[in-house]
């Protein structure tokens, strides 16, 4: 459904960030797309959305060729995007967010669904204003929460789990698994959470700018957290996993 | 009473053929309707230079409309109203103003309004203004309003100005007491070569008193609007004020905010920020599948609402 073919770009001042990364993403699916910080995962997917132009390269979108179109045209045509970094709005609430994001108006019992998925009471939040007086993982929880209203062809989220507590996390990655259930869209989420990639289907690392790894998630994931390139636990010490691996079977 | 009058109170006031509770209404310069209630009072001055709004003390949950229109060009009305609100009393108060102006000749309404809020009592104020109408002649509302709050009296002061008025110069002054509080929001928006200027001035002189003015403006096109506040706090007081302003096209805004700390446990807090929309809200919004101008309206909707 999404073609990415040889995309380069550089920040303004030259520096290059994605150098040549093609990918191809089927239809319906759960793709993962892990690796450190910096290496481009987030530039990539706002190449996705139309936010950035690649320098060079070509995106394909359902066999249309989207390279040139804005991030409006992307949208209707059935792209959406969680930002890492939720925007802030003073004004606007969360119903506003929704309704503007699903198009259309919702009623109370379409909120309610939409907001206890991200683990999110509807009664307590859909009034609240999207400012600063949300936490950060509040803020990412109606974000995604967005993202669900749209239920669009093709749904990136960069890294859902950042700021979110244990409990709404179990109950978000039951939605990424409901959708991908009900063959609601695709789905592909920027993580480093290893329970994010144990969900997925597909694992694509991307370091320096560049596809290192891509593969099914049985063929690439048990590899990722034997290699040094871990990208739970930068100490590719043994001994240390050893211990991390023990207090997180306790808990 | 006009049709351009009716056509206006839909729009500054809850008007639905008839208000609830006490009201008067004002028609370039004169009543055209007037009612008192057991409770709220609403009497023409002796002079004839306005009215006094009594409220009794103890009265709960009533509402009182004393809106004026001007539907006319060349006319400048001008308007003394006084609100007095008894002890404990708890009220609603609304004030709308409207300028219908179909010719070439301005139109100025300025109505100057005095709060005398007794111990214990809280008011709600909520005052819209609007213009309309073909007429080049321009449309000035010029209101001026004086708050003055006894112990543990509290005003909340909703204003808004979103259309139709060419140049205006607001006033507002309070003074509270101990314990008392002042709350006002404004939202203006300017557009064209509208000009808008606001000034605010509020001396905290009672222990525990507060205020917290929050003030939300969009300039647009070639409209210029400028804010200034004065905090003054002469006892230990908290002191909130808070200009955000949107710019957009030639816009030009200009915030002044001064504050005056003549007690050592006065404190007192500005915050101003001025400039266009954030690009990423456009962008979110955006992605949402809105154009751009549709992001923008959105986003400047819900800031001044
Ligand atoms: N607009 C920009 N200007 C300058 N540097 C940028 C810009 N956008 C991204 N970068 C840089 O590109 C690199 C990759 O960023 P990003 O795509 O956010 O990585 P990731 O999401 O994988 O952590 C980082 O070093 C980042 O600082
Ligand atoms: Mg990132």
């Amino acid at each position: 459904m999404l073609k990415l073919e040889h995309i380069y770009w550089n920040t303004p001042d030259g520096t290059p960030i994605l150098k040549d990364v093609d990918l191809a993403i089927g239809d319906g699916g759960l793709t993962a797309i892990t690796g450190p910080n910096g290496g481009g995962k987030t530039t990539l997917a706002k190449i996705i959305a139309g936010i950035e132009h690649p320098m060079k390269g070509r995106i394909v979108f359902e066999g249309e060729d989207i390279t040139d179109m804005d991030v409006t045209e992307r949208a209707k045509r059935g792209i959406s995007y969680a930002f890492q970094t939720p925007v802030r709005f003073k004004g606007l609430t969360v119903t506003d967010l929704l309704e503007m994001a699903a198009g259309r108006r919702l009623d109370e019992a379409a909120r309610c669904e939409l907001l206890s998925k991200v683990g999110l009471c509807a009664e307590d939040y859909e009034g609240r204003e999207v400012n600063a007086s949300l936490s950060g993982g509040e803020i990412k929880r109606v974000e995604i929460a967005t993202i669900l209203a749209r239920k669009s062809r093709l749904m990136v989220f960069d890294e859902p789990e950042a700021g979110i507590d244990l409990w709404s996390f179990a109950g978000l990655i039951d939605a990424f698994e409901q959708m991908k259930a009900e063959g609601v869209g695709t789905q592909v989420i920027i993580s480093h959470q290893e329970r994010i990639l144990q969900v997925a289907d597909r694992i694509v690392v991307i370091e320096d700018g560049l596809v290192k790894e891509d593969g099914a998630r049985d063929a690439i994931l048990p590899h990722l957290l034997e290699s040094s390139r871990c990208p739970r636990c930068p100490m590719p010490d043994p001994e240390v996993r050893a211990r991390h691996a023990a207090k997180e079977a306790r808990r | 009473m006009k049709a351009a009058t009716e056509e206006l109170l839909k729009l500054v006031s809850d008007w639905k053929g008839s208000f609830c509770g006490a009201y008067n209404i004002r028609e370039d310069g004169k009543s055209v309707g007037r009612l008192s209630t057991e409770h709220i009072k609403v009497e023409p001055k002796q002079d004839g230079t306005g009215l006094d709004i009594i409220v009794a003390p103890g009265t709960k949950g009533e509402q009182v409309a004393i809106p004026a229109c001007v539907t006319v060009g060349d006319f400048n009305d001008l308007v003394y109203n006084d609100f007095y609100i008894g002890e404990g009393a708890d009220v609603t108060i609304v004030a709308g103003c409207g300028l219908h102006n179909d010719t070439g000749e301005a139109a100025r309404h300025n109505g100057i309004h005095r709060f005398f809020l007794k111990k214990g009592s809280h008011a709600k104020y909520i005052e819209k203004h609007v213009g309309v109408g073909k007429g080049t002649g321009r449309r000035s509302i010029d209101p001026v309003t004086e708050v003055f709050l006894d112990e543990d009296a509290m005003l909340e002061m909703d204003t808004s100005q979103l259309s139709g008025i060419d140049t205006t110069r607001r006033v507002t002054k309070g003074t509270c007491g101990k314990g008392a509080k002042l709350v006002i929001h404004e939202h203006l928006l300017t557009e064209k070569d509208q000009r808008a200027t606001t000034e605010f001035e509020v001396s905290l002189d009672g222990e525990g008193s507060s205020v917290d003015l929050v003030s939300r403006s969009v300039a647009k096109d070639d409209s210029v609007q400028s804010y200034r506040s004065k905090i003054v706090g002469n006892a230990r007081c908290t002191g909130h004020s808070e200009c955000d302003a949107i710019i957009t096209g030639h816009g030009k805004v200009s915030a002044s905010p001064q504050l005056d700390a003549n007690n050592e446990d006065a404190a007192l807090i500005h915050e101003a920020a001025i400039g266009k929309i954030a690009g990423e809200q456009i962008l979110k919004l955006r992605t949402f599948g809105l154009t751009e101008e549709e992001a923008e309206e959105k986003i400047i909707q819900g800031f001044l609402r």
